[in-house]
């Protein structure tokens, strides 16, 4: 049975000759079968337009075997197909997004809801009869900085008994973009761009990506060098998300220490490459930004510097019990919500769901880093919280081995080379937020034939609409925050 | 006179203390003492913008809500000396003269027919509900200690009195901050920085209120907040002569800005579901102070 799937390692390339192409019945069948081991997740399903129908594309991740299981189907335009979210309900939003995007259909869907394309006259959003309940439509602008996003409560006084998400006001078309810009640098702004807090992760992915299509090994500086901004950049977006729970919780002092602790990381990275979240700081096969030693002490000093606070504050916080109260049992997902739902990062880490792919398919310079996940059982607020702490306390680990040892810095500006024609190439990187994979596939010409990106936001939002239910409305901004997920990144 | 012109003067200042002292915490610059003052001039040079689904009540609301509170702060006394009005059982007027208010602020809330502002209406009026008992029962074994009926002549009897006055004044101060807390929609029970309108109970009621009425509700929150403290500077004032009383008035007013400040920088919010049980704790203590009472005067139920 298993020669019918094509095994590779994250970050590899292959002819699309090689992959598997089964007939719609086996490929359920193999997906439904492949997807009832735990250790396995769908990283990836997707369509693109091949001989007059589609090739649908399947990506498995196999986190035990450290294998990703790469399979095909091709069916005929406008075809119904029986869903396989019907029984891995982890598909639903795949198979959502592609009877958006190519009109697919497919039937026993559990809930046929647009994922980006709304249309307030067409859809009818989910309903409950009762005399005592209410509803609560909150956005899609909302009050302060945070993208677009339309939520619905339907509340029993305080409670919440239903949330629904509706997303998509963000979609930019970038998938699209990614094929309509010949140019590299172009491709590699928009991978930048798809979420501007998680740019580092976003633009490694696409690097991996693209080296791995045109068959080039960057050097070893420049692994390097992406492996310690993806952990800058984890570090200070997980400050500045505890800051943003104290602010939601009205715990001043947090909000203040935390909201301050942020800025020295970014400030780095600033420094380093001349851009806070870290944008122009990778690029295909060559590693823009010297490392030097001047940069080595600073980064070492600011570290301690952090460090100190951090951890005074973090020790706080784990033992205030007005904080506490807050965040213990608000908001739980369990272990069997997040494994049916696909969740990845933070949110199934914090459900004992170890899915970490910087430790079971690692890329960039984690291979020698040999990750172990932090993860928590508790499904809620604070164990969100905690998780943040701890991956802090790992990243700056992680940040100081980095430094023992600072390969030589190659400043030359090589080209990656041309992408092989016919080929199929995956890459998979662990954003702050979780994993992310980025997706290609090229045609007889070597240009791009489709592009996909999965943010790990893509499923998570349903995490989000899950454990809301039963809290009370007033604490889905701490729920909400505790996830922090990107419209953005969603939307596309 | 004395009272209400020293509760004006105190209403300008109180929470831009409060703002200073929260920014001074948390190590930020912030803003000035006179910014509250300053956002009520601006948006009192401002027009208000009425939805249409609103009537005539979402537009007297903010008016007489203030004078509401106005009118309560007409019965304050300055320690011996009576307010401007001044009766028996003036401070069961004065409850209901608030309670008016907002119930004024509250139907102008459903009159938007907003699921927000309706949410924060019906926030708004448990907690107030919850909180009328402990205002009574505090006032009622004062006026049972003192065997006085109105403000001025039970704030006249405390003080000579014994250790036990001493005791139920400091009780009834603190019960008095806490109500001012909740009646301000302040920490632990709401917080007033958050932009978070499922999280509010205030803000969110008033979230339709623009121009000169969010002005005129600005203007009644800081009234309140003035009006609380000089009760609660009754309690110590009332026989010392008016030459210290007036620092002393200030001083207390000061005190309980900075101590709204800092349990508004040091402590986190309580869910929503914890603030019935905070305030009936409240009704408790005042309990405590009535059985006290009791028990000192000897009395039976």
């Amino acid at each position: 049975m298993n020669n019918n799937i094509l095994h590779i390692k994250n970050g590899s390339c292959t002819s699309v000759t090689e992959i598997p192409v089964l007939g719609y019945g086996d490929f359920r069948q193999t997906a439904s079968r492949l997807l009832g081991d735990k250790a396995r997740h769908c990283v990836s399903y997707f369509a693109y337009p091949c001989n007059e129908g589609f090739r649908l594309m399947m990506c498995i991740a196999d986190d035990s075997a450290h294998d990703i299981l790469v399979f095909a189907c091709d069916v005929e335009k406008d075809a119904e197909l029986p869903s396989i979210a019907a029984e891995q309900l982890a598909l639903e939003r795949f198979e959502r997004e592609i009877h958006e995007n190519w009109g697919l259909g497919f039937t026993g869907h559990p809930w046929y809801k647009p994922v980006r394309d709304f249309m307030p006259d067409k859809y009818k959003f989910f309903e409950m009869a009762g005399e005592e309940l209410h509803e609560v439509g909150v956005g899609p602008v909302h009050a302060g900085v945070i993208e677009p996003g339309h939520f619905r409560f339907i509340c029993n006084g305080e409670d919440v008994l239903h949330l629904e998400i509706q997303l998509g006001w963000q979609h930019r078309g970038i998938e699209k973009l990614m094929l309509d810009k010949k140019r590299l640098i172009e491709r590699v702004l928009l991978a930048e761009s798809i979420a501007g807090d998680t740019s580092v992760s976003h633009s490694t992915a696409f690097a991996g990506l693209w080296e791995a299509l045109c068959g080039t090994v960057p050097g070893d500086d420049v692994l390097w060098a992406r492996t310690l901004a993806a952990e800058l950049e984890r570090m200070a977006n997980h400050t500045g998300d505890l800051g943003a729970i104290c602010g939601d919780v009205a715990y001043q002092l947090g909000a203040a220490v935390y909201g301050r602790l942020r800025t020295p990381i970014v400030n780095f990275s600033q420094r380093w490459c001349g851009n806070r979240l870290g944008k122009g700081n990778v690029r295909p096969s060559y590693a823009p930004y010297a490392f030097t030693e001047e940069l080595r002490r600073q980064l070492l000093q600011d570290l301690t510097a952090y460090e100190r606070d951090f951890l005074e504050m973090s020790d706080k916080i784990q033992h205030f019990p007005s904080v506490l109260s807050r965040l213990d049992r608000t908001g739980v997902v369990s272990r069997e919500q997040a494994e049916a739902i696909g969740a990845v990062g933070m949110a199934a880490k914090c459900t004992s769901v170890c899915r970490d792919i910087r430790a079971s398919h690692p890329y960039a310079a984690y291979p020698a880093l040999s990750i172990e996940p932090v993860v928590k059982d508790g499904g809620d607020v604070l164990a969100r919280t905690e998780l943040r702490i701890d991956e802090v306390k790992q990243s700056l680990a992680i940040v100081r081995v980095l430094l023992e040892n600072v390969p030589a810095f190659d400043g030359k500006m090589r080209s990656p080379g041309q992408p092989k024609a016919d080929s199929f190439a995956i890459s998979l990187t662990e954003g702050w937020r979780g994993e992310i994979c980025h997706c290609a596939v090229t045609g007889a010409d070597g240009e791009l034939l489709t592009y996909k990106i999965k943010d790990p936001s893509f499923h998570n939002w349903m995490a989000l609409a899950l454990a809301v239910r039963g809290n009370e409305i007033s604490d889905f901004p701490i729920c909400n925050k505790s996830f922090n997920l990107s419209y953005c990144g969603h939307d596309l | 006179m004395t009272s209400l012109i020293l509760i004006l003067i105190s209403a300008l200042f109180f929470n831009g203390i409060i703002g200073r002292v929260k920014s001074i915490s948390a190590g930020r610059k912030g803003p000035g003492v006179m910014q509250p003052v300053r956002d009520v001039i601006r948006l009192f040079r401002k027009g208000s913008v009425y939805s249409e689904t609103t009537g005539p009540v979402f537009r007297i609301a903010p008016a007489v809500y203030l004078a509401s509170v106005l009118a309560a702060c007409l019965c304050i006394p300055f320690g011996s000396k009576p307010g401007l009005i001044s009766f028996s059982y003036d401070f069961v007027f004065f409850a209901y003269a608030l309670a008016l208010g907002k119930f004024f602020c509250i139907i102008a809330a459903l009159d938007t027919g907003s699921s927000f502002e309706g949410m924060g209406a019906s926030r708004e009026a448990t907690y107030s509900m919850l909180a009328e008992p402990a205002f009574f029962l505090i006032m009622g074994s004062l006026a049972m200690m003192t065997g006085h009926s109105s403000f001025q002549s039970i704030f006249a009897a405390i003080q000579p009195s014994s250790p036990m006055g001493w005791t139920l004044a400091v009780i009834a101060a603190l019960i008095l901050l806490i109500l001012a807390m909740v009646e301000n929609s302040r920490m632990p029970v709401d917080d007033p920085k958050t932009h978070l309108e499922l999280t509010m109970i205030h803000e969110v009621m008033v979230l339709d209120n623009s121009g000169i009425d969010l002005g005129l509700i600005f203007v009644t929150g800081y009234l309140k907040f003035a009006m609380y403290a000089a009760l609660i500077a009754n309690l110590f004032i009332g026989s010392i002569p008016v030459g210290f009383g007036i620092p002393a008035f200030l001083a207390v007013q000061f005190a309980c800005a900075v101590i709204i400040g800092l349990n508004e920088s040091f402590t986190a919010r309580y869910r929503m579901n914890h603030n019935p049980q905070f305030i009936f704790t409240l009704t408790c203590i005042a309990l405590l102070a009535v059985f006290g009472m009791m028990l000192i005067a000897g009395k039976t139920i």
